[in-house]
């Protein structure tokens, strides 16, 4: 009945020593169907981009760092951190308003948060721009009593204005929501522990708090600025000449329509690229679980290593 | 002079707990003597750390009050209102009582350097050069100024819970209060931290420890206070409610511990 494995095995299955044959790997038909299907769309499209004739590479070249063109790259660029700083004081102040005992505070961010998220940027875009409809004059005084100062609401609602106001808003509320996350994460023996050293509410907040909150807020502002960045083509509704509507002017003289979108569609890219290195950075420098303060931050935004480092390892 | 000299430094008068219909605290009376050690001793939620916690009013009583050299904490004299003092006047008072707790609570973005300066620089306005000189001192003293530039994850429990001793430490208190300094410490790392606060202790610290530190308690502490179902049920000399409890709660509570 013992029979030694050997022996079982007899001679019918006479198998080479199995430490040293390599096991050959399960067949995918699918991988190889898929990928090749894929390859040749890819193909295809690239065909499409090299031989149509309508692409009009020369001129996309042409235009690609024209003045124009990089004053409406200016005006985005501005517009992204702009809208982003605004939607962030703004959306701290809500975060803490949220946080508060005080229940109309909590119910005044509330609201602030569920408007601002409801409503499409687009739609208050276009809100804000006729706001002189609503309140023709804006005035600054004692209630009921002599006017410091007034302006026509015309006159203080610009494009850029009415841009910066949807725009940050907007952010503020999806912010808001973001650092109050934040600020709960962070647990509630570390407010404790500075209350029993003596520190005030604002320093706890400042010193303690908001720093560690910050870990955690980082990579999603991060999403929310490469957002941000394709949410200010809208103001092209608003005739304010971004990267978008310095191109449809442009092609709107020349009836270059589709080298002028490729132009603006080129830099949206470049700099969306550009920001998620720089997120994708930043991520890395958190994980790492070092110091964090606004120098470190500061640093890592205006000296990054990404690029060293990859140069680096192609020339060793 | 007697009478200043007499005063104790802290002062607990009728001070009751309740969280909603729960008393946790029924009219608590104690008095702590500046220089002593106080040990509070008893069953897990028999309010031992609500007590310690409406010292410096991170809870704020029901009802009683608390004294400090004399002054009502968190409360404030106006003729003859009394108003509830606001946060930062509340910081003030909360300055002279250095609080260690059970999880720590080390700030987890500073090294512990920065942890033990950050409230004389930010509270104070001490000089920073000055608060790192006077830090390194503390950290010595707790056995960890070659620590100094180390963040709270990369040092062990023990050694967090001395940094958090140092910190509280810095801002020069007249009463450390403790809640089980030693509870969340592996076994072999209790010893460091209990020697850092018998040095304390020896040398004239003004302490209040919540603790189940049997042997502390009874090496270390002027008075015992035993404490279940928020009343104190004995309080003494260590020896002699460890040695001769009175009652009987006292008795099962120190053959379960024992
Ligand atoms: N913030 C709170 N809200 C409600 N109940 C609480 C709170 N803090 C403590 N308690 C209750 O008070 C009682 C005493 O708690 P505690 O003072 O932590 O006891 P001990 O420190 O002696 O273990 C427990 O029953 C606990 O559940
Ligand atoms: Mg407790």
């Amino acid at each position: 009945m013992a029979e030694s494995p050997e022996r079982a095995a007899g001679p019918l299955h006479r198998h080479p020593d199995i430490h040293t044959v390599k096991p050959v790997d399960v067949f995918h038909p699918s991988w190889w169907i898929g990928g090749a299907v894929l390859v040749g769309f890819a193909i295809l499209f690239i065909r499409l981009l090299i031989t149509n004739e309508n692409l009009q590479w020369s001129i996309v070249w042409q235009y690609l760092f024209s003045p124009e063109i990089l004053a409406g790259l200016g005006r985005t660029l501005m517009l992204t951190f702009l809208a982003m700083i605004f939607g962030m004081i703004i959306g701290t102040a809500v975060a803490v308003m949220r946080l508060s005992r005080n229940p109309v505070f909590r119910s005044v961010s509330w609201v602030w948060i569920w408007f601002f998220r409801g409503v499409p940027p687009l739609v208050q875009l276009v809100f804000w721009y006729n706001l002189g409809l609503l309140i023709p004059e804006v005035s600054i005084g004692i209630p009921f009593g002599p006017t410091l100062w007034s302006a026509s609401t015309n006159q203080l609602i610009t494009p850029l204005s009415a841009a910066l106001l949807g725009l940050a808003f907007t952010e503020s509320a999806y912010a808001a929501e973001m650092i109050r996350a934040g600020i709960q994460a962070v647990s509630a023996g570390q407010t404790e522990a500075a209350a029993t050293l003596g520190m005030t509410q604002a320093q706890t907040l400042r010193r303690i708090i908001l720093p560690q909150a910050l870990r955690i807020i980082i990579p999603p502002i991060g999403n929310d600025t490469i957002s941000m960045l394709k949410f200010t083509s809208l103001v092209s509704v608003l005739a304010l000449p971004d990267l978008l509507y310095s191109a449809q002017m442009i092609y709107s003289r020349t009836y270059q329509t589709i080298p002028l979108l490729i132009v603006a569609t080129i830099w949206y890219l470049v700099l969306s690229t550009i920001l998620t290195v720089i997120e994708h950075h930043i991520e890395q420098r958190l994980k790492g679980g070092a110091s964090l303060d606004w120098q470190t931050i500061a640093r890592s935004l205006f000296k990054s290593r990404f690029w060293g480092v990859r140069r680096g390892e192609a020339l060793s | 002079m007697m009478a200043t000299t007499s005063m104790p430094l802290l002062t607990v008068e009728r001070l009751s707990k309740s969280f909603g219909a729960h008393q946790v605290l029924k009219s608590i009376d104690m008095t702590v003597a500046a220089g002593d050690v106080t040990c509070i001793v008893g069953p897990s939620g028999s309010g031992k750390s609500t007590l310690l916690r409406c010292l410096n009013y991170l809870e704020v009583p029901s009802s009683g009050a608390v004294f400090l050299e004399g002054e009502p904490v968190g409360l404030r004299w106006k003729g003859e209102k009394l108003y509830r003092m606001s946060f930062n006047e509340l910081s003030m008072q909360r300055q002279r009582m250095g609080m260690v707790f059970q999880g720590f609570h080390l700030f987890p973005h500073k090294t512990a350097l920065e942890n033990v300066i950050e409230a004389p620089v930010v509270v104070k306005g001490v000089p920073k050069a000055q608060a790192i000189e006077e830090a390194m001192r503390l950290l010595d003293k707790v056995g960890l100024s070659e620590r100094a530039h180390y963040y709270p994850a990369q040092l062990s429990g023990g050694q967090q819970q001395r940094v958090a001793i140092a910190r509280s430490l810095a801002m020069q208190p007249a009463l450390m209060l403790f809640d089980e300094p030693t509870s969340a410490l592996d076994p072999e790392l209790v010893g460091e931290v209990l020697a850092v606060m018998r040095q304390l202790a020896e040398e004239g610290m003004t302490m209040v420890v919540v603790t189940h530190e049997m042997a502390f308690a009874r090496d270390v502490a002027d008075h015992l206070v035993f404490m279940d179902g928020g009343v104190i049920v004995e309080a003494g000399p260590p020896r002699t409610v460890l040695g001769n409890p009175q009652h009987a709660r006292t008795r099962a509570f120190l053959a379960r511990v024992q």
